[in-house]
């Protein structure tokens, strides 16, 4: 039930977004979060919850290096 | 696949040391667990717990049997698919549903202000579950409400807090090694909800995302860290330590933090929330919601506190199924029991 999806936001008015999820069209409301058109979001139950941040290869080496001794 | 999500498998995967278990509290770790398959590529030294992640999982029957009193009394009962199959006392929502009775799905709890507006001689009650991803969702539908002077919608609560039932579960006999922390949950709350409890208990929380090498890195940070009070944020794409503060206030307007009874499980203090009083009129009866009616022989509480596998529930897989759920657990995707099987 917590399930969140992630998305791209299409266009913003009222607080009413819409969100393209690999081409299914759906309205969300916008109302904890600023957003605008290009955003990728996490959308829960009709409500995005989240910006999200662009993800790449150097976090999980980032992540990796923090946690400690590489264990090879 | 990453070379460090690499590194990281093949160390779980080749782990030899203490004997570790973690448990998970998200309903969407536990089915992404089962269905990515890492649940059976880690060491035999590690275990893995579905712990009280799912919202349905953990809502008593009394909610329920409330709902159906309220259909009983003519009103329509929204609410997310989910709900509907899980057990009251007498049935569950879907029982009524096929005797006629007015139960409508939806998929955002918003739905429901147009329906009203365009059935106004009709009373709503939107059957409101959750844990701390959910609850903002409903402070918004009353925003909308209040806006648009909504007068025939009200709310029944079972809205639910998880620091507090993760210290319970630390308090108790099947304290685990470590949380592989709910990534949702902290989208809105902020990894640092944890750290109080991490801190006290001196075991890691692990915040991880859903997808296969988000998990493989939130796992290898708990066996990492094990015997240590962080949190560790392994979710960082979308999760900051403090969390969303528009969330924040808004469900401080609306609620306050109350006692609640978690199915199968028992009063946990502190670890709910209610409408203040000053929303009381879109409250449907949402307090002291506190028996629990379970079907003799069902181990759902037994299960999500880590005490016993759900294969060890004699009612697993024969009495219980997908099909026909005997137990909240095996309700949903999410549930420990379903998952399991």
């Amino acid at each position: 039930m917590c399930v969140a999806v992630p998305g791209k936001v299409l266009s913003v008015e009222n607080g009413r977004a819409s969100i393209d999820f690999s081409g299914n069209v759906v309205t969300a409301r916008s109302g904890i979060i600023d957003i605008v058109p290009g955003d990728y979001v996490l959308v829960h139950a009709g409500l995005v919850i989240q910006k999200l941040k662009e993800s790449d290869a150097e976090d999980m080496k980032k992540l990796f290096e923090m946690l400690g001794e590489d264990d090879e | 696949m990453n070379e460090y999500v690499k590194k990281a498998s093949a160390f779980l995967r080749d782990y030899d040391g203490p004997k570790l278990s973690f448990m998970e509290i998200c309903g969407s770790h536990t089915n992404a667990l089962s269905k990515s398959g890492i649940r059976g590529m880690l060491s035999e030294k590690i275990r893995l717990i579905p712990g009280p992640g799912c919202p349905v999982c953990v809502t008593p029957t009394s909610f329920i049997d409330r709902l159906i009193r309220l259909l009983e009394g003519g009103e329509a009962v929204v609410t997310f698919g989910d709900l509907l199959r899980v057990p009251g006392s007498k049935g569950s929502l879907n029982d009524l549903k096929a005797l006629g009775y007015d139960v409508r799905m939806v998929y955002s709890p918003a739905d429901i202000v147009d329906m009203a507006m365009n059935e106004p001689d009709k009373s709503f009650v939107f059957a409101a579950v959750g844990f701390e991803t959910t609850t903002p969702v409903y402070t918004l539908l009353l925003e909308e409400l209040i806006a648009c002077n909504v007068k025939n919608v009200r709310l029944l609560t079972a809205l639910k807090t998880m620091p507090e039932v993760t210290e319970m579960i630390c308090e108790g006999p099947t304290r685990p090694d470590g949380f592989l922390a709910p990534g949702h949950v902290c989208t809105v709350t902020g990894s640092d909800l944890f750290r109080p409890v991490a801190e006290k208990y001196g075991i890691p929380f692990a915040v991880g995302g859903f997808k296969p090498e988000e998990l493989v890195m939130a796992l290898y940070a708990l066996v990492k860290k094990a015997g240590s009070g962080e949190v560790i944020n392994c979710y960082r794409q979308a999760v900051t330590e403090s969390g969303n503060k528009a969330a924040e206030a808004i469900v401080n307007k609306y609620f306050i933090k109350s006692d609640a009874y978690w199915r199968g499980i028992g009063m946990v203090k502190s670890s709910g929330l209610l409408l203040r009083k000053e929303y009381m009129s879109y409250d449907a009866g949402s307090d002291n919601l506190t028996e629990d009616n379970l079907n003799t022989g069902c181990c759902c509480g037994r299960v999500i506190t880590g005490e016993i596998t759900p294969d060890k529930c004699p009612l697993f897989g024969k009495a219980c199924t997908p099909a026909n759920p005997v137990g909240a657990c095996m309700v949903s995707e999410e549930g420990s029991c379903r998952a399991y099987l």
